[in-house]
């Protein structure tokens, strides 16, 4: 298995990967409370016209956020 | 019984609370903050039940956890955690959507653990269903040690269950989900400061007690001093809480779900490659908001001529029938008027609810913000707040309602207090008026009339001072909250229409009775102030105009005309204008235009029937007659024309700019419940508006 210190906002459309852990404390909150939880796998759908927000599928559900609060999100690679 | 009803955004609770309820609602307050209290009544008849059954149901605003991110999650935390709160459930309906349960889960064994009877519905069944999940039901009921009912909201299928189960009673569950419980002594010892019920509840009130109104500071200073004795991390406690949360959580699922793995969101992935497309998803954006604009530009005004119609039908009928005199005229000209003024705004309400309802329920309302964030955020705002934006351009008030989609209070106090400076309907008579008074018809640039230019110039610059100010105020303004972007996109679904004909029912109901109250009052004031002077000067104009000869035939009505004329300029509001003379001076206006920025508080477009009675016109519609008469107004004391053009666009500038808006007002008076967002709104748009006119009407002279 890859491991590389990638965080969720690097993932290409299509990637699959899992969470490690979080670098913000706070705004690990209310991921952890909407699925994102360590272990959890996730996979990157869509990347809106301008850039930014990117919708990811997590926990049986599709979830969009913006790359500041995804850059928060330490992830590792799965190889496919 | 009180019952709370709870869950996650887009669980279908809403439709659950409009299908138990139906019009049996009431849109109320919570204390303190701008979010709506839904409640409503379910009573059910029993024989040898003296009264029968009676439910009243709170529909709270929707959270993923019992820790409160957002105000609006501080609301529902409080109802739930606070046993003095006055809406503190007996019973907690948990509203879970079932093709997503393991992430509703979160809250639902939150909530057990505060260990007060909490009921379980697993909601859009259907949709759970044709992605081909079985959720063994008994399993669940054992795992969590709750009663669990299926339902399908849209269908109403469920609800004789739900209602059912909440008759023979819902008892507390004993059930634990993760197992970092407090020493006991800590506990014991938060005791002795605040009355705590469960463990869970106690690990509650330490995290979050600085947003329970009930504990006094004293108490919070000890609770802090106990958290740090303890060396209590609340962020590290609410990490490692989740994180065991979800896996017991993960392990209840896998013994009690079993499904088969088809892509749940193969439609919706499809449907959106072309709604989030970087040119289709823009195009088709563009159609809804265009299609949104027409009809409350246009569409909408059938139904307002009705109304105003209805309302000059009555006020003749009233105006015949009552006895003559100052009570009458009061009824028919100020009270009359005045409610025609604030029920003409139904059908723009109604409209934009309507399609604002369609959006969220179906949930493309989603994908606006996911389309729209980047490019908004930049000004402060949100990706939804082009709606009201797009919609201030039809009429500022509906807009201004229609902000409450956004969640986050700093974007949408900048939404509120930018969206009148787009150039509504109101404005267009104005502009028109004006600009066939100072630019000629036949004048071209390039090949586009000149007057068409203008226009579009007006837009224009309403557009970019709305930008401008949202900017400015991106600064100015603090955030009372951390504001995430964080948003789950729901699977699409066709819309419920009874639920949209709700929406529509409390939008409109809650306008007339809040906004409407003011609006009125308003009207009125200004109504007294046009039509009564100071003593005998109104009695004195009387007796002029019949101590002159007897009129020549056809000259009746032009004496009628200036007689209204002198009762305006001698009228309270016509004592204000002259009042205001030397403050408008240096924007080129004379007192007559003052009489009519005045009257215009109550609409703007009545600046053009104040003209009509200051220049004596008779026929309002008769702008033609009116821009002769303006043409001709001379300067008393230096004979130039006072209708030049840099008065002109001096005076339209000023209506571009100002807050002239009773109803307006009103309305953003509701939605903050404050009046000290109307005024500052007031004051910064009228200097905003003094200053550019001021510049304009110097910079053109």
């Amino acid at each position: 298995m890859k491991h590389s210190a990638q965080n969720l906002s690097q993932l290409k459309v299509g990637q699959q990967a899992i969470i490690d852990s979080f670098t913000d404390p706070v705004m690990s909150l209310k991921l952890l409370e909407m699925g994102c939880t360590p272990g959890e796998m996730v996979e990157l759908i869509k990347i809106a016209p301008m850039g930014d927000p990117i919708a990811i599928s997590v926990s049986g559900y599709l979830l969009s956020l913006r790359k500041a609060e995804a850059s928060t999100v330490l992830i590792h690679l799965l190889a496919r | 019984m009180k019952i709370a009803l709870v869950g996650n955004p887009n669980s279908g609770k809403s439709t659950l609370f409009n299908s138990l309820t139906g019009l049996n609602q009431r849109t109320g307050n919570f204390p303190g903050v701008t979010v709506d209290k839904k409640t409503g009544i379910v009573r059910i008849p029993q024989p040898g039940k003296k009264n029968g059954w009676e439910f009243e149901f709170v529909d709270l605003p929707g959270t993923y956890s019992l820790y409160p991110k957002s105000l609006d999650e501080v609301v529902s935390y409080q109802v739930l955690c606070d046993p003095s709160n006055e809406d503190y459930p007996d019973v907690t309906v948990v509203v879970a959507d079932a093709s997503n349960i393991k992430r509703n889960l979160f809250l639902v064994t939150q909530l057990i653990e505060l260990r007060r009877p909490v009921l379980l519905v697993l909601n859009m069944a259907d949709v759970m269903r044709s992605q081909g999940t079985i959720i063994n039901r008994e399993k669940l009921c054992d795992r969590l040690g709750i009663p669990v009912i299926y339902s399908n909201a849209r269908k109403k299928e469920g609800l004789e269950e739900i209602k059912n189960q909440l008759k023979n009673g819902v008892e507390a569950s004993a059930k634990t989900f993760f197992n970092q419980l407090p020493a006991a002594d800590l506990f014991d010892s938060l005791r002795k400061i605040v009355p705590v019920g469960a463990p869970y509840a106690a690990w509650q009130v330490l995290s979050n007690y600085s947003q329970l109104s009930s504990i006094s500071e004293a108490q919070k200073i000890e609770i802090h001093k106990l958290g740090i004795t303890y060396g209590f991390d609340a962020t590290a406690f609410q990490a490692k809480e989740s994180v065991e949360r979800f896996t017991t959580i993960g392990n209840i699922v896998d013994e009690c779900v079993e499904h088969i793995p088809i892509d749940k969101q193969k439609q919706t992935k499809k449907i959106d490659r072309v709604l989030t497309h970087p040119v289709w998803g823009y195009v088709i954006f563009l159609l809804v908001l265009f299609g949104i604009f027409q009809s409350i530009f246009f569409l909408a005004q059938f139904p307002m001529k009705w109304i105003e119609g209805l309302f000059v039908k009555v006020s003749q009928w009233s105006a015949y029938h009552l006895p003559p005199g100052e009570l009458t005229s009061l009824f028919v000209n100020g009270v009359l008027a005045g409610l025609s003024g604030v029920v003409v705004f139904i059908p723009q309400i109604a409209l934009l609810f309507a399609f604002i309802a369609i959006l969220e329920d179906t949930g493309y309302m989603a994908r606006v913000s996911f389309l729209m964030d980047k490019m908004m955020r930049k000004f402060g705002l949100n990706g939804k707040s082009v709606i009201p934006l797009i919609s201030g351009i039809a009429c500022a008030v509906p807009a201004i309602m229609s902000s409450r989609t956004i969640s986050n209070w700093k974007e949408r106090m900048i939404t509120i207090l930018v969206t009148p400076l787009m150039s509504c309907s109101a404005r267009l008579p104005v502009y028109t008026l004006l600009i066939s008074l100072v630019i000629p018809s036949d004048k071209k640039i390039f090949f586009f009339s000149m007057q068409g230019v203008i226009l579009m110039g007006m837009y224009l610059i309403g557009f970019l001072a709305a930008i401008f100010s949202a900017l400015v105020l991106r600064f100015i303004l603090k955030a009372r909250e951390k504001s995430y972007f964080i948003m789950e996109l729901p699977i699409y679904r066709m819309p419920k229409w009874s639920s949209v004909f709700y929406t529509i029912f409390d939008k409109v109901k809650v306008f007339l009775l809040d906004a409407g109250k003011v609006i009125l009052a308003i009207s009125v004031i200004l109504w007294v102030l046009s039509n009564h002077g100071p003593s005998g000067s109104f009695a004195r104009i009387d007796k002029k105009y019949e101590e002159m000869a007897a009129p020549v035939a056809g000259d009746a009505s032009e004496r009628e005309m200036k007689k209204a004329s002198e009762k305006l300029e001698a009228s309270y509001a016509g004592i204000l204008g002259k009042v205001l003379e030397p403050a408008i001076r240096p924007l080129g206006y004379d007192w007559k235009i003052g009489i009519a920025l005045v009257t215009s508080f109550a609409a703007r477009e009545v600046f053009v029937g104040t003209m009509a009675t200051i220049y004596s016109v008779g026929d309002k519609e008769n702008t033609k007659s009116i821009r002769e008469k303006m043409i001709e107004e001379k300067d008393p004391v230096t004979g130039a024309h006072v209708y030049t053009v840099a008065v002109g666009f001096s005076l339209m500038i000023f209506y571009a700019f100002a807050m002239q808006c009773m109803s307006t007002l009103a309305v953003v008076y509701r939605e903050t419940k404050n009046w000290k967002w109307p005024l500052v709104q007031f004051f910064y748009m009228g200097i905003l508006a003094y200053v550019s006119s001021f510049v304009v009407y110097q910079l053109l002279k």
